[in-house]
């Protein structure tokens, strides 16, 4: 067990008083460093705020200038274009729905992302952010085995590849770590990372190869077409 | 530069700006808590906080796209009624008779792109570098509600052109809205439309939403997002 405080000190007197910082279960952000070096925010940080806007703002005029935004024929509601797309940010939405039901694909999964995301802090376990194997090995092991047997025989069933695939690389690197004897690189690595962290990152590469595939490999009738055959 | 030394010291100057040049530390922290607009910094930051790599600047550049997009769209409104088949030839118009128009379109429309995405990376550098704990927690959440928005504002706005890809890129979302069950999704869908198919009603409704609406809700919240941020310790 870690001890609760730490006393903290700085070796310029005037600048720092000596000062003592209870930290519960270190816990909070904000204290990492005893006393960090400061400097003036102006001209520091808003010289970099400022050149940041402006290449920016250099970026998106040179954008406008060579590429023109789509606009097509007036709406028509006789005519519906097939394949009819979402903008690009809902089709991931849209490619699950290809798999799923209106009511899975369309409102239950999405809720449930947006919840997840809004709980993250409101989580011990998320707060605290210790690797995923540091404690009560055997049960995570079986926990996450039998979890991911269910997601995995669920996306089987509905034949939703694109998310089975991602689903059982990161499980597979999930485990590494618990059959790898390895301390150093990049085991070691995989080793300290927290359960918030494999969620996280598993849920962003399946937001970006749905949409991805949603983008570019999504033909008529929602058929798989290749890039180079058109993007529709 | 005599002339400037003078007008800097003239009483014209000084009524706007209180504070000498920010030749010492002290008129530099008074540049800051003197400024309106950047007395959100705090007068000094740690070092480390202004390394470029340390937050890639994705909350300020965010908000740097929703400044663009809000001058962009304040003249975009000037060319534009959101009537059919006004509307349509609103963007021909803009295409090919405004000065300029097509450029003032691609910028709106390439920025609003860029700000889904931005906010989206500024979420998972957030998520990565642990950022959301305590005392944190809440505005996390006003970051997700703003994500929300930002989605929400980049599709109403995909209608207002009024061609193929918006009337079918909106007819496709309000359809997954439908799925609502409990005959929620119907009476959302006919709220957010006006009726039971994108039409007129569902144009002015999206205008509305689009350029007043959601950029006040989304205004307000990223005023209460970064003092947040300054009074937990940020920048």
């Amino acid at each position: 067990m870690d001890k609760d405080f730490k006393v903290e000190e700085s070796v310029d007197v005037k600048k720092v008083p000596k000062r003592i910082a209870f930290i519960k279960g270190r816990t909070a952000a904000r204290v990492k460093k005893a006393d960090d070096e400061m400097v003036m925010t102006f001209p520091n940080l808003v010289i970099i705020e400022i050149i940041a806007f402006e290449i920016m703002v250099i970026v998106l005029a040179i954008v406008s200038l060579l590429v023109d935004a789509p606009l097509e024929w007036i709406a028509n509601p006789e005519h519906t274009p097939n394949p009819a797309k979402a903008p690009w940010y809902f089709l991931g939405l849209q490619e699950l729905l290809h798999y799923f039901p209106p009511v899975v694909g369309g409102v239950i999964l999405p809720a449930l992302a947006v919840i997840a995301l809004i709980v993250i802090p409101y989580f011990r376990i998320n707060i605290k952010r210790e690797g995923l194997w540091k404690e009560h090995r055997k049960q995570t092991f079986l926990v996450l085995i039998i979890v991911m047997a269910m997601v995995s025989f669920i996306l089987l069933m509905f034949k939703v590849y694109a998310m089975l695939i991602p689903t059982l690389i990161v499980t597979a690197c999930m485990l590494i770590p618990y059959f790898s004897k390895k301390e150093v690189g990049f085991v070691s690595w995989l080793d300290t990372r927290p359960l918030s962290w494999w969620i996280m990152t598993w849920f962003v590469i399946i937001v970006v190869i749905l949409t991805a595939i949603g983008t570019m490999f999504r033909g008529p009738e929602w058929s798989w077409t290749w890039p180079w055959e058109g993007i529709y | 530069m005599k002339m400037f030394e003078q007008f800097f010291q003239s009483q014209v100057w000084r009524s706007m700006f209180r504070h000498g040049l920010p030749e010492s530390d002290r008129t530099r922290a008074e540049t800051i808590f003197y400024n309106f607009f950047l007395h959100v910094h705090p007068t000094k930051v740690r070092k480390r906080s202004v390394r470029f790599t340390y937050t890639w600047g994705l909350g300020g550049l965010s908000f740097g796209l929703f400044i663009v997009l809000t001058v962009t769209g304040a003249l975009l409104m000037l060319y534009y009624r959101p009537s059919v088949p006004q509307a349509y030839t609103d963007m021909k118009d803009l295409q090919f008779v405004v000065s300029s128009g097509q450029f003032l379109r691609n910028m709106h429309r390439w920025a609003a792109h860029a700000m889904v995405a931005v906010v989206f990376f500024h979420m998972l550098r957030v998520f990565y570098t642990g950022s959301y704990r305590p005392p944190k927690e809440f505005n996390w959440l006003i970051g997700v509600i703003l994500l929300v928005l930002t989605i929400l504002l980049s599709y109403t706005g995909y209608l207002l052109p009024w061609d193929q890809l918006s009337f079918w890129g909106i007819s496709v979302v309000t359809n997954m809205v439908r799925a609502i069950p409990f005959g929620l999704g119907e009476k959302i869908s006919f709220l957010l439309l006006g009726g039971n198919i994108v039409g007129e009603n569902a144009l002015v409704r999206f205008y509305v939403l689009h350029c007043f609406i959601i950029p006040v809700v989304a205004t307000v919240l990223m005023g209460i997002h970064f003092w947040r941020v300054r009074k937990d310790g940020g920048v």
